[in-house]
């Protein structure tokens, strides 16, 4: 880790990229994600790498699909309506077993929204925006640190599964400067390594007959026998990543917590100073923060509903859409409370705070 | 035994699919003897479209992608741009090309992307069972025109050569046929000059080839060769549109 | 310890680099720190403003709804966000900008004529150093010392004319700060 330095969210996590041993990237340019494009148009060519801007979101990650296959660090970005064109993409990479990085700095929505910040697209992150069986590994960082320090995080993950990883911001986090330590620059050699292991399936590592021929990227299996075996073999693999992969943070969460919040990225740090606040006015509440979303702490959650926790509250910029995995962890056992809120406007840990003690006076 | 004629090595050794009849299987061997002729098989790699060549990634005997309707160009740009040190190309239909995949080609086009693509134009949706192509015959019949491609209504075909040569980068744009043996060896030289363009790094290159589809022309195959000549020729003009080699400069 | 500030103005009056040098400074003095802009169609003309928050502890809300500290480069910015500041906080206004006072009796209020000032100094465009001087003269939140290496890291290749001006204007904020 070297010096801190103050930096956007958008632009950490390009860098931490670059750092990562990302040398191509495509994309297209949008609001709240532009500086991300920009930064990558800036320093790719001085790391050596390929930038390119695409003339659609869906060239973009096809041309991702393309360098993936080749078997390397390749990355896309955009903002809500542009993931929603890279869904196609998104699921051929899945169906194709192509390791890849797609960077959402979500915003409000549907259709054209606004371009505030939002978790709207959580249902398209974590059950799968595009068509067919597939899941993806969806990181939720919340801070500008957590959003760089998951670009290497979700390489390494998608090298490890062959699978496609998506980092679920907003255009908060894409927009807002914070201190950041950045990982090493990964050397030429490092790149050459990660990308050895990729050898035995990639397109054309440039190995002597008969290794490399004729090696195939491809998702369609025409066959139904075949294709339920592939299917079945993904599905192997989500199983994996459910066991393995599950991350999340407990904050003031103990035995004896009344109301137990859940919250995700930007919203859960307007949860975090509310908590903080009544917890100094002498309540106990605590929080559970998925790190991922996908594969999703249900367990956590459940062993954190103590006897002593009369409900739990959901907090999300949006109508309701994780309250669903919670209220799976839950399962009954308490009723589960939500505020949301659209349009691009962020609650206040005021209005949080005010809220969660309406929730707690419903107890006395 | 004197081996008179035998498959190109940059097939594999899979029986076609294609209908009795249907270019393809021309089209597909004229690339794989280029390949062979100019040594590049090891250093090649292919993508494959959506179409009735969707099993193309199993035919050329080198490293091969399967992309998303349309997208071939794309993702021949992801694999170029990782991999500059190999020859990239694609092979696509009316239908991938010129109707889904339009801004994908015009762009990797208009971006000069070191790959060959080989456009296959039969004026039909072959896979999807004979519906209407951008490429379809003003007044055709097909299952999505049943009563004739009404130009005022849907438009003229699209003439992707013509187009694709309005733009500067493009290095070599040439249109071919596979409707007669002299038409084959015609465009077998354009193949051979597209992939070795290609080898060179010179730039973008695209050979179209006006192919039939006799299952879905409801033609025997001879009749469809002499269909395809009286009836898109006049559309589609045979010639080279653009040869960056033999002008000066650029 | 934990300083929430709002810096605001009409855009391109450097409400935004207020915040900046303030983040960025308290940061490399150890502090943890946010820096959060309004974005979007407010870019240009409008009136764009920071939420800056500069805190002993891990920054959770980067969202500043009460501010301690105002940092209002024009009228507008006073009129919204004047009357949220926390009782005993500091707004400081540029009065050639802002004809009407905040006037509220639990806020320290400082008034000063950052146009006229900056012109003074040779240049409009350290209008936003005199309000950095002024949150320094007056709270101490950063130090002078770590501004003058930042900007001087910045500016001294590229522009020493101007790294000049700004050191003045920052030092001349200052005085106004403690007077």
């Amino acid at each position: 880790m070297g010096e801190k330095v103050l930096m956007k969210g958008n632009e950490a996590v390009a860098e931490a990229a670059i750092r990562a041993g990302c040398r191509l990237y495509f994309a297209y340019p949008i609001t709240p994600q532009s500086e991300l494009i920009e930064y990558m148009s800036r320093m790719m060519p001085k790391a050596k790498g390929t930038f390119i801007q695409a003339e659609s979101e869906i060239a973009a990650i096809n041309m991702v699909y393309g360098a993936a296959g080749c078997g390397k660090r390749a990355m896309t970005s955009s903002s809500s309506p542009g993931i929603s064109l890279k869904q196609e993409g998104i699921s051929y990479l899945a169906g194709a077993n192509l390791p890849a990085v797609i960077v959402n700095v979500q915003r409000g929505g549907p259709g054209l929204g606004d371009i505030q910040p939002a978790q709207g697209d959580y249902f398209q992150a974590v059950k799968g925006g595009g068509h067919g069986d597939y899941k993806m590994i969806v990181i939720a960082p919340s801070t500008v640190q957590e959003f760089a320090d998951s670009a290497s995080d979700a390489f390494d993950l998608a090298d490890k599964y062959r699978h496609p990883i998506m980092i679920l911001s907003d255009g908060l986090l894409g927009q807002m400067m914070e201190p950041v330590e950045f990982q090493p620059m990964k050397t030429t050699e490092e790149i050459e390594e990660l990308n050895k292991q990729h050898f035995d399936w990639c397109i054309h590592p440039n190995q002597p007959e008969p290794n490399h021929h004729h090696h195939e990227i491809n998702s369609l299996e025409i066959d139904p026998i075949i294709l339920e075996q592939h299917v079945i073999k993904l599905g192997q693999k989500y199983d994996v990543i459910t066991e393995k992969e599950q991350k999340w943070e407990e904050y003031s969460l103990n035995n004896d917590n009344e109301i137990l919040c859940v919250a995700f990225g930007t919203a859960s740090r307007l949860v975090k100073s509310a908590v903080d606040q009544l917890n100094t006015e002498g309540f106990n509440i605590g929080l559970i923060r998925p790190i991922r979303v996908w594969p999703y702490p249900y367990d956590a959650i459940k062993k954190a509903i103590t006897d002593n926790v009369k409900k739990v509250a959901v907090f999300e910029l949006n109508l309701g859409q994780m309250i669903e995995d919670v209220r799976l962890a839950v399962n009954g056992k308490v009723p589960v409370k939500f505020m949301g809120k659209v349009g691009g406007i962020l609650f206040t840990p005021e209005e949080i705070k005010a809220q969660l003690e309406e929730w707690l006076q419903e107890e006395k | 035994m004197k081996v008179i004629a035998q498959r190109p090595k940059s097939l594999t050794d899979l029986a076609f699919t294609y209908c009795p009849g249907c270019t393809h299987g021309i089209s597909h061997r004229l690339i794989a003897e280029a390949m062979d002729e100019l040594d590049m098989r090891d250093q090649t790699m292919g993508v494959a479209p959506v179409g009735c060549s969707v099993f193309a990634y199993k035919f050329f005997n080198c490293d091969m992608a399967e992309a998303a309707h349309g997208r071939a160009p794309a993702v021949a740009t992801g694999m170029k741009r990782a991999r500059p040190d190999m020859h990239v190309f694609t092979y696509q239909g009316d239908g991938d090309l010129a109707a889904i995949g339009t801004s994908e080609i015009i762009h990797a086009a208009n971006r000069g992307e070191n790959i060959s693509v080989f456009f296959i134009n039969n004026a039909i949706y072959g896979m999807t069972g004979g519906q209407m192509a951008p490429t379809t015959l003003p007044n055709m019949k097909t299952s999505t025109s049943p009563y004739g491609r009404d130009v005022a209504d849907i438009g003229y075909p699209i003439q992707v050569c013509e187009l694709i040569s309005s733009l500067r980068a493009p290095y070599y744009v040439e249109r071919v046929s596979l409707l007669s043996p002299q038409d084959i060896i015609k465009a077998k030289k354009a193949v051979l000059k597209a992939m070795k363009f290609n080898k060179e790094g010179r730039g973008f290159t695209l050979v179209e080839f006006v192919s039939t589809c006799p299952t879905n022309w409801g033609m025997t195959p001879l009749d469809a060769m002499k269909w395809a000549k009286e009836n898109m020729y006049p559309f589609f003009k045979l010639g080279n549109f653009r040869d960056k080699s033999l002008e000066g400069g650029e | 310890m934990k300083t929430e500030i709002i810096c605001s103005g009409f855009g391109g009056q450097g409400a935004l680099t207020v915040g900046k040098f303030i983040t960025k400074a308290a940061m490399r003095e150890g502090k943890n720190v946010s820096w959060l802009p309004s974005y979007g169609p407010e870019m240009r003309g409008g009136t764009a403003n920071v939420s800056v928050v500069v805190s002993e502890k891990p920054v959770a809300s980067p969202l500043v709804s009460f501010p301690n500290i105002l940092v209002a480069l024009n009228q507008p910015s006073i009129d919204k966000f004047g009357p949220l500041i926390t009782e005993g906080g500091l707004m400081i206004a540029n009065t050639d900008l802002c004809p009407n006072k905040l006037n509220r009796d639990n806020v320290d209020e400082i008034y000063a004529p950052m146009n006229q000032i900056a012109n003074e100094i040779g240049s409009d465009r350290v209008l936003n150093m005199i309000a950095i001087g002024i949150v320094i003269g007056k709270t101490g939140l950063i130090k002078y010392e770590t501004i003058e290496k930042d900007l001087t890291a910045f500016l001294e290749k590229k522009n020493p004319k101007l790294l000049e001006l700004n050191l003045l204007a920052i030092k001349r904020g200052i005085e106004i700060g403690k007077e």
